[in-house]
């Protein structure tokens, strides 16, 4: 058993290892170029420049106000960039509608948990995708959430409803997960569920960009790590780099 | 006294039809239609005209259903992609424009003096009243289907969460279109059954009186429940009509104020013990 268990995790790291090495040749599922939003006088964003890459970890970190959600928002169509093209493939979505963009492939979550409060968790689920309890169970269990269908969403805890939105963001068909702090207000032990989600969905190849707070697990988790300050991209790189940068540093202590 | 009770329940029918269409678009998607008796009023008035100009009422009724679903399809389309509570402002307004409309287009609607002599659909006022309720049953059981449908569930989560819906990939604006065109165009059926029952309108059937009772019917039904709206519309009024049957000596203007009175005593006991009304299923 041991033996297995040992192979096993071997195996893993041989697979984790040709991925790394296979990242170069990766194509940029989402390419962002040169977007800006403004509210009022303030740039929330500031002529940003990114990529995604296929079966990678994006992560997008940055002290608060540095303009993470608001990058979120402009990709999933729910702020209208003031300047700028975002590329899903080949496809230029910049402006489209919301629904438009979900349509063709970025499923998203919320930093503030958002769940349809008076539908059950199946109904939830079915917003997402037409689909069969099967199916459903499935991805709700790939969560570790444990609730019943019939739950009536408002009943949840703010943890289970976090690993719902999870849920019903992993059901509905996309090409790229957007994920802005999951892990942010839940109890330690939803945490640790939400650090080992993403470590499944890391082995299983999913394509994300994650905003997240925790530097520790950021670094671990990430193929890439884009660091945001006053809604510029100060800087971007493999993890190892980026623990180590000078400015990266003073972003967050100066602060 | 039979003759009381076949009215009563012809009343509970039409206003099943109006509460329950007013819950599709309030309970169930969101969208507080302060304008829905404007619905009503206009579908009373095209059903008359259009009678009154030779038109069998068997292509007025749906006529007038259509009509009044067409004018809530074009202000939705307007305002409902509009942030905020823009859909709700227009609507009211409409029910002022139909007001203008209906005492200043003398040559069309005869102004305040209203438009007599709106053929009955059938004489017999019992056989009426069975018509009425078989109109109310499929309204009913349409609107029970829709709510349970795919599309309904849809009402639902926009109404929850606009936001989360629309990432999930659902045209929100369409949704709320369609929502509020089905809602109104059974406030038009309504107004239709209505005018024909009792074969004379005037523009007092646009009075904020009306939107406060079938409000109070939905209310103490309970919000996004089809059941809630038939016992709330089938409660109210049968209180209401008791009070006319307890206090038989009392002037008309009398039991009007106190009709008023039993109405705001019941709301209030519901928002106080019941805030989800009877059987509702979301907050107010
Ligand atoms: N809808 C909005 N209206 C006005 N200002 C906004 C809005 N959304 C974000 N901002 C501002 O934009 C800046 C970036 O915010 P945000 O993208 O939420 O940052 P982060 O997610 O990195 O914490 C902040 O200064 C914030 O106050
Ligand atoms: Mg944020």
């Amino acid at each position: 058993m041991m033996l297995l268990l040992r192979n096993v995790s071997k195996m893993q790291r041989i697979f984790e290892h040709a991925r790394k090495s296979n990242r170069k040749n990766k194509n940029a599922i989402l390419s962002i170029s040169d977007i800006s939003k403004s509210f009022g006088g303030v740039k929330a964003v500031n002529k940003c420049s990114f990529e995604v890459k296929e079966n990678t970890i994006t992560s997008l970190i940055g002290p608060n106000g540095a303009g993470k959600t608001t990058v979120f928002n402009i990709i999933s169509g729910l702020a209208k960039p003031d300047a700028g093209a975002i590329r899903l493939e080949k496809k230029n979505i910049a402006g489209m509608p919301s629904y438009r963009i979900a349509q063709s492939g970025i499923s998203r979550t919320f930093q503030l948990t958002k769940v349809f409060r008076n539908l059950s968790v199946r109904d939830n689920m079915l917003i997402a995708k037409k689909t069969n309890d099967e199916e459903i169970k499935k991805v709700l269990k790939g969560v570790y959430f444990e609730k019943s269908l019939d739950t009536i969403a408002s009943e949840l805890s703010y943890g289970q409803q976090r690993l719902l939105e999870i849920a019903r963001a992993l059901l509905m068909p996309h090409k790229l997960l957007m994920l802005d702090e999951p892990t942010a207000g839940v109890n330690p032990r939803i945490r640790q569920e939400l650090r080992a989600i993403l470590k499944n969905l890391r082995k299983e190849g999913k394509t994300i960009l994650l905003i997240e707070h925790d530097m520790e697990f950021v670094m671990d988790i990430s193929d890439r790590v884009i660091v945001l300050n006053e809604g510029r991209v100060l800087r971007e790189g493999r993890p190892k780099d980026i623990v180590k940068d000078k400015r990266v540093l003073e972003a967050y202590l100066g602060k | 006294m039979y003759e009381y009770l076949i009215a009563v329940f012809a009343y509970i029918f039409i206003y099943i039809i109006l509460v329950v269409s007013l819950n599709l678009a309030f309970g169930f998607t969101g969208l507080v239609n302060l304008g829905h008796m404007a619905f009503f009023g206009v579908g009373a008035y095209a059903s008359a005209l259009l009678t009154l100009h030779g038109i069998p009422w068997y292509i007025a009724l749906p006529a007038s259903g259509l009509i009044a679903g067409s004018f809530g399809a074009v202000i939705a389309a307007i305002t409902v992609r509009l942030k905020g509570d823009y859909f709700q402002i227009v609507a009211l307004g409409l029910a002022f424009i139909a007001i203008a409309v209906s005492r200043n287009w003398i040559s069309l609607t005869r102004g305040a003096l209203g438009l007599p002599g709106i053929p009955d659909i059938i004489k017999n006022n019992f056989y009426y009243m069975l018509f009425l309720f078989a109109v109310a049953l499929l309204s009913v059981v349409f609107l029970y289907w829709l709510t349970n449908s795919e599309t309904g569930k849809i009402f639902q989560a926009i109404r929850d969460d606009e936001t989360a819906a629309a990432v999930l990939g659902k045209n929100t604006y369409l949704y709320k279109v369609l929502s509020i065109t089905i809602s109104t165009f059974f406030a038009g059926i309504a107004g239709s059954l209505f005018a024909h029952y009792i074969s004379f309108i005037d523009p007092t059937i646009f009075d904020l009186e009306f939107f406060v009772i079938i409000l109070a019917m939905l209310i103490v039904g309970g919000l996004a429940s089809i059941s809630g709206s038939i016992l709330g519309v089938t409660v109210i009024s049968l209180l209401l009509s008791a009070i006319s049957f307890v206090f038989t000596n009392i002037s008309p203007e009398l039991i009007g104020a106190m009709r008023q009175m039993l109405l705001m005593l019941i709301l209030l006991l519901i928002l106080i013990y019941r805030p989800r009304g009877m059987f509702g299923k979301v907050d107010v």
